[in-house]
């Protein structure tokens, strides 16, 4: 698949921002779990589309508005061969993982599931994988169950089964990686665990996208969502996946144009998917530009980035660990760059803004995850996550970072 | 290195934030009031003492900690009035950066300007302060 060898200082040319100061330093941005910085070749198909090749797309019959359609469902096929779905239908784009996982809590749930059925969700969910199953429960009676993580970080399958054991569990929605531990979850071995006894699968693919080659039918995945902004993609583009027959029986989550096949005042037949989901106007500059974004980290290859941050995750490890009393959340056995943290006396925020005035960006906060947070023991950590143009200078300058901090509250 | 941060982070901030000196719950006060940011898990309770007796138990960052103890020594002696006042001229000063030669030490805080973020944990201890008065009031 890589047709680009991995050159380090080639690929952080790719990215304009890399080379901005924060504060008169050089910016060390680690915060790339949030929202991923943009290589030029996403910026300029951006531009492009806006400056030579914009129109309104599937409405006109003039040539713009042709070559724009052509453009936006060409970005439909780069997401189906990418995800390796098994038809181009089965993409739904969507604004963000997010509004992706409301759209199946809001149709298949209503529709698929029953009063009484059951959906599990992990200790270690985003509040995206949480909350629209706390909205269905209490709008449609479904039951909402929490399976338990371990202490390290990864999921706890005498609790799974537990949940599962009376036969009412209907879906699994879960992360297939954590963006607070990093911890990956064995995603093939949770859906056919799901699947023998009888439950559909969604995975929450927003962090494991960006870092590993994902294969939705090799996993034989029934639902899998992801934002483009992660991806080193553009805000306001995500992505479902469906299985076509769940598709075919799922109700418009949303209506207006471009959902339906005719309109009339008595009856309105909806369109097929994945145009059935993709009411209004869609995203067509953010698609065009996940598009480029995903021919992009094709061209490197998962195999070359997930070798490179292979070895930054564990570098990070260890200078993290050199540091006296630091903790780090989690020790998952599959993890990937994404280290969560706290240091005793010195709170996140005053981590995140200490480092900060070093040019250094991390997250602070509870990272959307209220429930882990509790779990883990912690109100707060502070986050340091890479990407595929991190580098080792910029980990050891975060270590360096720390170490300073701590003598200072110390 | 960090000389910006330690506008900030300077020597007083640290020192309060590490040993407050008007810490703890008093065994007597008239009431108290709490502030939560919900954002990071910070926490602080504010007790006051008719004849402008402050004092605070915060859990949270350096900066809310240390707001909150330069609060307690801002206060002393103070009218409910002034004290209410008091919080208005603290505000501007985080706000706008500029500090305000009749605060003194709250001065100490006006760095935190820079940080839109970080403005809400130095305002927190004022926060629950202005419940406490707001209590004291209704009992007392």
């Amino acid at each position: 698949m890589s047709v680009r060898e991995f050159n380090l200082d080639e690929i952080r040319k790719d990215f304009p921002i890399l080379a901005q100061q924060v504060h008169g330093r050089k910016l060390v941005f680690l915060d790339s779990a949030a929202s991923a910085q943009k290589p030029r070749a996403v910026i300029d198909a951006m531009v492009h589309v806006m400056e030579a090749q914009y129109a309104n797309v599937h409405r006109g019959l003039h040539w713009m508005s042709e070559r724009t359609s052509d453009a936006y469902e060409a970005a439909r096929d780069k997401v189906a061969a990418f995800l390796n779905a098994q038809a181009r239908e089965e993409i739904v784009f969507t604004r963000n993982a997010t509004e992706s996982i409301n759209l199946v809590a809001y149709t298949h749930g209503r529709t698929a599931l029953r009063p009484g059925d059951a959906v599990v969700v992990s200790e270690m969910e985003h509040h995206a994988n949480l909350v629209p199953w706390q909205m269905l429960r209490d709008a449609h009676g479904v039951e909402l169950r929490i399976a338990k993580i371990t202490d390290s970080g990864e999921i706890d399958w005498e609790s799974l089964e537990a949940q599962f054991a009376d036969g009412k569990v209907k879906l699994l929605a879960i992360t297939h990686m954590s963006n607070v531990l990093g911890s990956y979850t064995p995603a093939e071995r949770l859906v056919a665990f799901a699947h023998a006894r009888g439950a559909k699968v969604l995975l929450d693919g927003c962090q494991a996208i960006v870092h590993r080659a994902v294969d939705v039918q090799a996993l034989d995945v029934d639902f899998y969502v992801f934002s483009g902004h992660k991806l080193y993609g553009p805000t306001g583009i995500g992505v479902l996946y469906a299985k076509r027959e769940l598709l075919d029986a799922m109700p418009p989550f949303m209506a207006g144009g471009e959902m339906i096949e005719s309109v009339s005042y008595q009856r309105t037949k909806w369109a097929q998917p994945p145009h059935r989901f993709e009411a209004g106007t869609p995203a067509i500059v953010e698609t065009i530009g996940l598009g480029a974004a995903i021919d992009y980290v094709q061209a490197l290859g998962f195999e070359a980035i997930a070798a490179h941050e292979r070895a930054l995750t564990e570098h990070g490890l260890k200078v993290l660990a050199g540091i006296e009393d630091l903790r780090v959340l989690g020790a998952a056995q599959d993890r990937g760059g994404v280290l969560s943290f706290t240091m005793p006396d010195a709170h996140a925020h005053d981590i995140a803004t200490l480092l900060d005035r070093q040019g250094i960006a991390v997250r602070a906060g509870h990272h959307c995850a209220e429930p882990l947070m509790g779990r883990m023991g912690v109100t707060a950590t502070a986050r340091a996550s890479f990407a595929l143009y991190t580098t080792r200078e910029e980990i050891d300058a975060l270590g360096a970072g720390l170490l300073r901090i701590r003598q200072m509250f110390k | 290195m960090m000389s910006e941060s330690q506008e900030l982070y300077q020597a007083l901030i640290m020192e309060r934030s590490k040993a407050p000196h008007f810490a703890g719950r008093p065994e007597a006060f008239d009431a108290q009031g709490q502030g939560e940011n919900a954002m990071c898990g910070d926490r602080v309770q504010v007790f006051w003492q008719r004849g402008g007796v402050v004092r605070h138990e915060a859990h949270g960052c350096a900066i809310m900690t240390a707001s909150a103890d330069l609060m307690a020594q801002a206060v002393a002696e103070k009218t409910p009035s002034q004290m209410t006042a008091l919080r208005g001229a603290f505000e501007e000063v985080v706000t706008s950066g500029r500090e305000n030669p009749a605060l003194g030490d709250l001065n100490a805080l006006a760095g935190v300007a820079q940080y839109r973020s970080r403005i809400r944990c130095a305002t927190l201890p004022w926060v629950a302060l202005a419940e406490a008065l707001k209590e004291g009031q209704v009992h007392g």
